[in-house]
């Protein structure tokens, strides 16, 4: 008998797994105060999505696709119109550190495949899977913020 | 990598739990007869175990009742409150709502019919067989006791052998004998 592949496993476990690296990720894009309301957002979206997966395959993507959306529609409740200020940063390591301060100028989409490539070194089928796109399209927003972030700072 | 504020992840855990979105809140409160994991689905207390250890438990919570299982205090405080009562001997009664919805229908049956045996006394296995309407499955109920979900709350340990003999308890004799104790109860034979 075959045995499922990835049963979904108690939350708890998830929870434990996950937090500090989306606590991370969300203090990157965000700054570590809204980080706050944002994490708490993101796993209440987690817990009420968590009843209707249907395997635990990809749930480090999973978790990264949620606090994405939530990042972004954070940023927008606080600035509506205006382009996105520059964003507070933490926890840096290279080489991803030589461009993470700027990161912030970028279209949330572009931001999330840099941030998640070269900060977290997610594949790019994660990232197209976070991003619910593929990872083609991953691949082509990293490659686009980059070469955006070179234009304007070269 | 900055890891989350104690703060910050006990306040998610309060919000899961007020917002009613888990299947089963758990956490692990002090008592005289050692650590004791306490879990409550929203339709009342559905375990307590003798092991501690959250990892031991959370597979088999997240199969009964759904994947989504938290440690959450508020759920389980009036549990953790009634237990400390009864372990100080002021409460005899648990007032509190027990979940038995996942288990085998002769289980419940047994468990149910169980909670009536009051504080401080015991019945035998053939008893309780008795009381359920099926004097012949002793050893049955034997079985449907020692796979009770909710030991102390549902009283396993007020079953006893016709001679006296406190014959087995999934928690260990010493504690079934710690609590018969404790009820004061006097054991046939």
């Amino acid at each position: 008998m075959m045995e499922a592949v990835a049963p979904i496993p108690p939350f708890e476990r998830f929870y434990e797994e996950r937090r500090d690296e989306i606590f991370g990720y969300l203090a990157r894009l965000l700054g570590r105060d809204a980080a706050e309301d944002a994490f708490q957002e993101t796993f209440l979206r987690a817990l009420r999505g968590y009843a209707k997966l249907e395997h635990g395959r990809h749930l480090r993507a999973w978790a990264f696709t949620i606090a994405t959306n939530v990042a972004v529609d954070t940023r927008r409740k606080a600035m509506p119109t205006e382009e996105p200020e520059e964003i507070a940063v933490t926890d840096a390591r290279p080489p991803y550190a030589e461009i993470e301060h700027l990161v912030g100028e970028l279209p949330p989409t572009e931001r999330a495949a840099v941030v998640l490539r070269y900060g977290y070194d997610l594949s790019y089928d994660d990232i197209g899977a976070a991003l619910d796109s593929s990872a083609e399209a991953a691949r082509a927003a990293a490659s686009s913020g980059v070469r955006r972030l070179r234009r304007r700072h070269t | 990598m900055t890891g989350v504020p104690e703060e910050l992840d006990r306040r998610f855990r309060e919000a899961a739990a007020s917002e009613a979105l888990l299947d089963v809140a758990y956490d692990v409160t002090e008592s005289p007869i050692g650590p004791l994991l306490v879990a409550a689905s929203d339709r009342g207390l559905c375990r307590i175990s003798f092991d501690p250890e959250p990892e031991h438990e959370l597979d088999a919570l997240a199969r009964a009742f759904g994947p989504r299982v938290l440690r959450s205090s508020a759920p389980v405080d009036r549990a953790r409150r009634e237990l400390d009562e009864y372990f100080e001997g002021k409460r005899q009664d648990f007032d509190l709502a027990v979940d038995l919805t996942p288990l085998p229908n002769f289980q419940r049956m047994v468990l149910e019919e169980l909670v009536r045996v009051p504080y401080g006394h015991v019945d035998t296995y053939g008893g309780l067989a008795q009381r359920i309407g099926r004097p012949r499955a002793a050893r049955a109920v034997g079985g449907a006791l020692n796979r009770n979900p909710i030991p102390i709350v549902v009283p396993c340990h007020r079953i006893v052998g016709s001679t006296g003999s406190l014959v087995g308890y999934a928690g260990g004799l010493e504690i079934k004998e710690a609590l018969l104790g404790l009820e004061g109860a006097i054991l046939p034979g």
